[in-house]
């Protein structure tokens, strides 16, 4: 038993896990708003990521300055999914939701790929030091700053919905849309608004993981890590999905450990969380914390 | 899946005989044989090019028509379909390969191997409902595939497996033409049998489950039984199709069995039509020859004066993948009850012409 590594793949799953438990949470948000379930929520982070590298790299703006963009982009093209795609579709079956968003993800993943070349691509470094020694244990200093990003972006998600007038309609929409309707919420504008604060959140965890790990198709599998931990967390829980994303995080850390320790399988770390999905659905068809819906004849 | 709302007119029947029945009209019949023959005779016509065509939608079409069966018709939503397809296409390799099965029988029995894991799956399957479930399903896609890459005794690890060619009373049926009747009598056989069973009451409960599941219960139906029984079918079909797959192209690898691939299969039924089945061929067919139109296109762009623009010429491969996803959108947006409703509105309007209205 290493001690120490075991600290380390600790530390590291709680970093990942708050990276996961924020897109988990931009993927509670739309589901919350609009009941739409979003299986292209990983390919709005890829987006994002590539969009900020090609206007570093390729363009050559200053990386503040393509940052800015990068969040304008995806504000726009949030919208533009919800009200192009996702409107016609308000009130058929959830397979065809479903697929809708499946098929956005297929059709974004293959664009992405045509325009900016399968290779992964790496940021120039933005920050100044790599490694900070943290009460004994070597970590990234990029790592933590999207640990940061990460926790500022919780923060203001607690105050947006807690504190402003647009919250508490996003809460209100949330709670029952046709009661809302009747309040005078625009429910039209709440889901656009869903799908633009959803798109710029996973843009920025984007960026911020495409500046530790480089950009590659590779991201989009953080929009499927997102099951996981809201089948942990439930699907209507915003602290529930971050709380499941830590988790999910930590686990993958924990499994790549003892895989890498005892068992010699490979790869277990991606395949872990997806056993544990299904174990919790075999006892819990709801996931941990979902609530039961309860149909009437 | 509001499946007949918006019926044509002059569509209409007055007795559940005439309800059921496969061929309305004699003329249905006598088309429906005459297809037949005719594609019993196209691999005099066709070159090796044309059958291969065929082929592929002939095995995607099988499988599609599992996942109808299973999505269209029960309403259960299965995001592994790819993992069946894959897990008959090892299964017939590994039978035929490991103990000498004989290549005609290893395909049905690799289905009937593989409905047992679809059994499997299917049964804690029938406790979760809607997005839970196509949750589920995708995680199952992913431990079968790593199970793939992982089982070196079942199929072949990350190298692959090697199939053996069809062989059927000791003739070899390889080559395009002669599979081309191998793929034509399994596709026969499973569309005649579902679309049978969709005419007894088993087909018939597995719409009512899918209509509503409660009102369902409440009339006598058995979900757990139902659901898992449309699993296994499902699975079944999916295997049979992967098996297929696989002694035709010879080799099965572990990477091709990828989400796309069950995507794609969700794609054929989209477009197809949910809970058709002539639809589900419908869908392979477009899915089939969709990325070869967006070649011919891509090669008659090249010979233009302006064409040969390398973004264009290299993306192609991206530009199919892309196509994929565009179409699942654009068929959901604008033809939701997909090809087979439209053929049936374009039947009804020749019936009736000039008198439509």
């Amino acid at each position: 038993m290493q001690l120490d590594l075991l600290a380390l793949f600790v530390v590291n799953g709680l970093i990942v896990g708050v990276l996961y438990g924020l897109v988990a949470m931009c993927f509670v948000l739309i589901y919350k708003a609009s009941r739409v379930v979003n299986f292209a929520q990983g390919e709005l982070l890829l987006l994002g990521a590539w969009v900020c590298w090609g206007a570093v790299v390729q363009v050559g703006l200053p990386f503040w300055a393509a940052f800015l963009l990068t969040l304008a982009f995806s504000v726009v093209l949030g919208i533009l999914i919800q009200v192009v795609v996702l409107r016609p579709l308000i009130g058929e079956p959830l397979i065809s939701m479903i697929m809708v968003t499946v098929g956005l993800s297929v059709f974004f993943q293959a664009i992405l790929k045509w325009i900016f070349g399968v290779a992964p691509q790496s940021f120039p470094p933005v920050l100044d030091a790599q490694k900070v020694n943290l009460a004994g244990l070597e970590v990234e200093v990029a790592y933590l700053a999207s640990c940061a990003v990460a926790l500022v972006a919780l923060a203001g998600f607690a105050l947006f919905f807690n504190r402003s007038k647009l919250g508490l309609a996003m809460r209100a929409t949330a709670f029952n849309q046709q009661v809302a309707a009747s309040l005078g919420v625009s429910v039209r504008q709440v889901f656009a608004m869903a799908w633009a604060i959803s798109a710029l959140v996973s843009a920025m965890a984007g960026i911020v993981i495409g500046l530790v790990n480089g950009v590659s198709a590779g991201l989009a599998a953080f929009g499927i890590k997102v099951f996981p931990a809201v089948i942990l967390g439930g699907l209507d829980s915003i602290v529930g999905a971050v709380v499941g994303g830590i988790i999910v995080g930590v686990l993958e850390n924990l499994a790549e450990y003892v895989d890498g320790q005892f068992l010699h399988w490979g790869n277990l770390y991606t395949i872990a969380p997806f056993y544990v999905l299904v174990a919790i659905l075999m006892v819990k068809p709801y996931g941990l914390f979902g609530t039961k819906d309860i149909e009437r004849l | 899946m509001a499946l007949a709302t918006a019926r044509p007119c002059g569509d209409f029947r007055t007795s559940y005989a005439a309800d059921k029945t496969i061929f309305p009209t004699r003329g249905s019949l006598i088309a429906a044989l005459v297809g037949i023959l005719a594609l019993l005779a196209l691999p005099l016509v066709l070159d090796r090019y044309g059958l291969s065509l065929l082929i592929y939608i002939g095995i995607y079409g099988i499988g599609a028509l599992g996942l109808n069966l299973l999505t269209g018709c029960t309403g259960q939503i299965s995001l592994g379909h790819a993992a069946f397809f894959g897990f008959g296409a090892f299964g017939s390799t590994w039978l035929s390969n490991k103990f000498g099965v004989p290549v005609a029988l290893a395909i049905p029995l690799a289905g009937l191997m593989t409905t047992v894991v679809g059994i499997v799956v299917g049964l804690p399957a029938a406790r979760i409902k809607g997005l839970y479930l196509a949750i589920a399903t995708l995680a199952a896609q992913y431990i079968l595939e790593d199970f793939f890459a992982r089982a070196e005794w079942f199929s072949g690890g990350a190298a692959g497996a090697h199939a053996r060619p069809y062989e059927l009373f000791g003739f070899r049926l390889a080559g395009e033409s002669a599979y081309f009747y191998v793929v034509l009598a399994h596709l026969v056989v499973l569309y005649v049998f579902a679309t049978n069973l969709l005419r007894t009451r088993d087909g018939r409960a597995f719409v009512a489950v899918r209509d509503h599941y409660l009102s369902a219960e409440v009339m006598g139906i058995d979900l757990t039984r139902y659901k898992v029984l449309a699993f296994g079918i499902s699975t079944f079909y999916a295997a049979v199709a992967g098996a297929l797959m696989a002694h035709y192209v010879g080799f099965v690898s572990s990477e091709s069995i990828n989400i796309l691939l069950s995507i794609q299969f969700f794609a054929m039924i989209i477009i197809g039509g949910m809970g058709s089945v002539m639809g589900s061929l419908m869908g392979a067919a477009f899915m089939v020859l969709m990325p070869e139109g967006l070649e011919l296109a891509v090669h008659a762009l090249r010979s233009t004066s302006w064409g040969d623009i390398p973004q264009i010429v290299n993306g192609l491969a991206f530009a199919k993948e892309a196509a994929v996803g565009l179409a699942i959108v654009l068929f959901l947006i604008f033809e939701p009850q997909g090809l087979a409703h439209r053929w049936r509105l374009v039947k009804a309007y020749w019936k009736l012409y000039p008198f439509a209205h």
